[in-house]
């Protein structure tokens, strides 16, 4: 036993030039980050605004930060996937040998769903959900920057692997028996294990935050059936994420007893158990994509309303739609194996549950239709991403459905048409939401909206470059095409793949041109600010406060008359030409920054780094240093500062002189 | 709406009572109960005088029993319109456990059934 | 349409009588809101119990040709850890009455009774443990016996960590006395500890009781 375990100078890829380079390239880059920051000077607005603060917005930013990082890591994954498949036909061997290719889907599919979609999503629910609900702050504030410090000690370890050691090369859910010590003795299994173990706990945290936050802290008067859709879909997504990730972190504990204890849960011998893991894994797996589409769907009612003027239509239908879909999707994990054999009634049974369940969603898709039907639709970006949403989800569901029939599935099982069909509902479903709300909220979050012609290149770029990309996959799939090959021995699918290469460049050129769009709107900012705090005409009350809100979001909490909360509002107001009378302010409690969630954070960083190389003192030090810190907090009793009465007031009466002169502009041009 | 009326309107889960008498009497009673039906269980397991097929069911329906005497006199849940929430999350809870473990049973037993390999062709597999 | 916003307004008005969604009166007070989310979190819990009693009725039979239930536990033991158990769990009870009435030596007292028991349990726990590896019976002689002490385990390390919780909030009360918020950590230490009384009902039953029927 050395003190270092089996962390040696072999750990570093010295040997492959792919990813020595990017790992230095990588490091490069964060390095110039760090220098930079500290040569402005900003580490200290940094770690008061951002790092340490339990204002549920700066929280949402982070997370999207992380989200949108990770999204340039697991597009690289992506583009390196393609261009080996376009290149290793036939002859060819490609660039990418089997041991690395097997590292890039594996952390592909890892980090696009665990650390780029679920921080995009839970991102969203800070920002929104709070002031939609017309409160301060989420139900546990200093909870929720551990959450998300958690989270980001995940995507640390997966990225860690990239300089020291190996990823899995099991693909994204680590299936054994191949990812028992006997087939994958290396570090890369432990590294999935260990980072998906600490983001869970931060995930089921943030769940117990906003289910938490939903039912008990809402503005006096928002009753249940008040509240946005959106609010309706995060609280069905965090009582799924409640319900499901613990069976994740069982199933990952159960595979990591095998591999570190010699338990016999999974493996050949010892009476182990494989398909037993696909069956807890799946437990988990399906409701995870209806915790990603669900508030997908949220933000897609949400734009749909604001941007067709009118109210969403069929809102209780919409409510029931989510909670059954909340129900049934627990119902349906079985599909994910139909092929492992348990049998015509069992499989029929499952197959029945999936059909079922598209049709709530097709409830849905008909209620975005008639809400734009008969409105004045505005064709802004999240508008653009709406229609094209609708256009490719309904594909991807059909496909779904297909697959839903077990005898279809015995022959498409495994194949590129099934790869097809998930990146169908998953890109189609949630990232095209992702962007409408990004694009929808940003003004909110930094006062000025994003440019709208680069928008729309942006749009246009993911539209065609996900349609190219994958609908070739759905006829290679039919064709045989099993996913995960490193090599194609059928040069005839060589024109396909190759337009599934041009269409992911596509979807490159639009993640660019992301990056320009927010680099151009922060150079011009100053042409569109958002003055009003609502330059959508906006329905619900996050439009209610000023664009970035003040840090407890409002002066005082709002009361809700009616379902649509801000709209009723301020349509009083633009025909009485008034604002309501100035209420009655008082001084505000707010919870003060903590640094516990990055220490217990780097504690759990620690740990999991010594557990993956099997440093024990140092496991041991990350534990013992977890729990000072815990006891540490709790018996601090300064948990809330008071802003004072005259500071609330100064600035409410400021917002309120911006909301007149608005108000004022309004009424005269209707 | 006064503060004390709207406290009423909502408990936290597992709060108890407000007289020191009634909760002392509530977990005396639940401890009472919980003594007897886990005596019970235990006669049900060691005793040959039921009948045996039925006693791992029996068993079972004890045991569900039993976790909801702790429930409502340990955990004070209960069905007044001030424990909605708590009642809610816990009918959601129940909903899932089931699933999971009836779903993971009848998945398991249908694989075992159908998937399990004869020794000897487990022994063919292994010699290659 | 506009017409439209007035008019599902009078259905969707929910007087105080039918809102059962709390929408008139605003956010909770801290004293509902902290207790609640911490029932989520053992709702949660539930769940990944349960996960692990499905894995063990799956693997139960899988003993490969090792030691089998009824050669393993003995009844007698796990009765004592019962009794042990509930009893915590019901003078945990005790304690909040107490506390409640912020009487220190009563709390303290009950807490420390309440600690004991957990402690009782636990060595048996142990003690069974120690004997099954030293009978040749350790978790890595077959994916029965890797269920067994995982499942077991899982619940027996959940009571540690709830002695732990348990030293915590003693050495709270003694130094800072019944504040508000530490009465509501005891609250909620009490959710923890009777609910893992209630996983114990599921693991006597379904691993012990029905494991050792003839």
């Amino acid at each position: 036993m050395t003190l270092f375990g089996r962390l040696t100078w072999d750990a570093i890829p010295f040997n492959q030039p792919i990813p020595l380079i990017t790992s230095l390239v990588v490091l490069a880059a964060v390095a110039a980050i760090v220098i930079w920051i500290t040569m402005k000077g900003w580490w200290p607005y940094l770690w008061n605004e951002y790092i340490t603060s339990t204002d549920h917005k700066r929280i949402g930013i982070m997370y999207i930060t992380l989200a949108l990082v990770m999204l340039v890591r697991g597009f690289a994954d992506a583009i390196m996937m393609r261009a080996q498949q376009a290149m290793a036909i036939g002859q060819s061997q490609g660039y990418l040998p089997p041991e690395h290719y097997d590292q890039i889907f594996s952390a592909h599919g890892t980090i696009m769903i665990f650390f780029v979609a679920m921080p995009f999503v839970i991102g969203f629910m800070n920002f929104v959900v709070p002031l939609q609900l017309g409160v301060r702050d989420v139900a546990f504030p200093t909870m929720n920057n551990a959450s998300f410090w958690l989270t980001a000690s995940g995507a640390l370890l997966v990225n860690l692997s990239l300089f020291l050691g190996e990823f899995a090369r099991t693909g994204w859910l680590a299936f054994p028996p191949l990812s028992e010590k006997a087939f994958s003795p290396g570090v890369g299994v432990d590294y999935y294990l260990v980072a998906l173990q600490i983001s869970g706990v931060g995930t089921v945290l943030t769940a117990v935050n906003f289910v938490t936050t939903i039912l008990k802290t809402r503005a006096p008067g928002m009753s249940y059936l008040r509240m946005p859709v959106f609010c309706w879909t995060a609280l069905a997504s965090n009582l799924l994420i409640l319900a499901a990730f613990p069976v994740l972190t069982v199933s990952l504990a159960l595979l990591m007893l095998d591999r570190y204890l010699g338990f016999h849960f999974f493996t050949n011998d010892g009476g182990g158990n494989s398909m037993l893991y696909m069956n807890l894994i799946w437990v988990w797996g399906h409701p995870e994509v209806y915790i990603l589409v669900l508030p997908a769907f949220g933000i897609y009612s949400e734009v749909a309303a604001t941007f067709s003027g009118k109210p969403l239509f069929g809102y209780r239908s919409m409510v029931f739609a989510t909670l059954a879909i909340c129900i049934i999707s627990f119902c349906v994990w079985l599909h994910h194996f139909f092929t492992m054999g348990a049998g015509a009634d069992v499989n029929a049974v499952f197959g029945i549950a999936s059909m079922i369940i598209g049709v709530p969603t097709g409830v849905k898709i008909y209620n975005w239709l008639f809400t734009m039907y008969g409105g004045r639709v505005r064709f802004t970006v999240p508008m653009y991403y709406l229609i094209g949403f609708m256009l490719t989800f309904v594909i991807g569901g059909l496909t779904g459905v297909l697959l839903a029939i077990p005898p279809v599935d015995f022959i498409v099982h495994n194949s590129l048409f099934l790869v097809a069909h998930f990146h169908q509902v998953i890109i189609g479903g949630v990232v095209f939401a992702l962007m409408a709300g990004y694009t929808y909220w940003f003004p909110k979050a930094f006062g000025f909206t994003l440019d709208e012609r680069l928008g729309k290149a942006v749009f246009w770029c993911w539209f065609i470059g996900f349609h190219l990309a994958f609908m070739p996959l759905y006829v290679l799939g039919f064709w045989g095409a099993t996913r995960r090959m490193q090599h194609i021995p059928d040069p005839t699918w060589a024109p396909w793949l190759d337009v599934a290469f041009v269409g992911a460049a596509i979807i490159g050129l639009g993640i660019v041109l992301t990056v320009v769009q927010l680099l151009y709107s922060i150079k011009t900012r100053d042409q569109r600010r958002d003055v009003s705090g609502d330059p959508w005409d906006g329905r619900t009350l996050e439009w209610l406060t000023l664009s970035p809100p003040p840090h407890y979001n409002f002066a005082v909490l709002p009361d809700v008359h009616g379902e649509e909360a801000y709209w009723t509002r301020k349509q009083t107001a633009i025909k009485e030409e008034q604002l309501i009378p100035e209420p009655n302010y008082q001084p505000i409690e707010m919870p003060v920054n903590t640094p516990t969630g990055i220490i217990v954070a780097f504690f759990a960083s620690l740990c999991g780094f010594a557990i993956i190389w099997y440093i024990w003192w140092l496991a041991i030090v990350g534990l013992i240093g977890a729990f000072a810190i815990f006891v540490w907090y709790a018996w601090r009793d300064e948990h809330e500062h008071i802003i004072p009465v005259e500071e609330v007031i100064a600035n409410a009466r400021e917002r309120r002189r911006i909301r007149m002169e608005h108000l004022h502009t309004v009424s005269q041009s209707t | 709406m006064s503060e004390n009326d709207s406290e009423r309107l909502n408990v936290a889960p597992g709060e108890p009572h407000d007289s020191m008498m009634s909760e002392t009497v509530s977990y005396v009673v639940g401890l009472g109960l919980a003594l007897l039906l886990t005596g019970v269980s235990f006669w049900v397991a060691s005793t040959s005088v039921l009948w045996g097929p039925g006693i791992a069911t029996g068993l079972i329906v004890l045991a569900i029993a039993q976790m909801g005497v702790h429930l409502v006199f340990f955990l004070h849940i209960t069905s007044g319109p001030d424990n909605t929430n708590n009642v809610l999350a816990l009918a959601f809870g129940v909903l899932i456990v089931f699933l999971v473990m009836i779903g993971t049973i009848w998945i398991m037993a249908h694989m075992n059934a159908n998937m399990t390999v004869s020794p000897e062709l487990m022994n063919l597999q292994m010699q290659h | 349409m506009t017409a439209g916003i007035e008019a599902p307004m009078v259905g969707l008005t929910h007087g105080a009588s039918e809102d059962t969604g709390l929408g008139q009166r605003g956010p909770e007070s801290k004293s509902i809101v902290v207790p609640y989310g911490f029932w989520l979190f053992v709702l949660s819990d539930m769940v990944l119990f349960s996960a692990l009693f499905a894995t063990y009725a799956t693997l139960v039979h899988a003993n490969d040709g090792g030691p089998t239930t009824s050669q393993l536990f003995h009844r007698d033991l796990v009765a004592v850890e019962t009794i042990a158990l509930l009893l915590s769990s019901f003078v945990c009870g005790l304690a909040m009455i107490t506390a409640k009435r912020a009487n220190m030596i009563w709390t303290q007292g009950w807490l420390v009774l309440t600690g004991l028991l957990g402690l009782v349990f636990l060595s048996i726990e142990l003690y069974e443990f120690a004997s099954m590896v030293a009978e040749g019976a350790p978790p890595q002689r077959s994916a029965f016996l890797s269920a067994f002490f995982t499942l077991v385990g899982c619940h027996g390390l959940h009571i540690t960590c709830g002695l732990l919780w348990l030293g915590t909030m003693m050495a709270q009360i003694w130094a800072k006395g019944f504040q508000q918020h530490i009465l509501r950590r005891l609250l909620c230490f009490s959710v923890f500890w009777h609910a893992l009384d209630i996983i114990w009902v599921a693991i006597f039953t379904i691993v012990y009781l029905i494991g050792t029927l003839s």
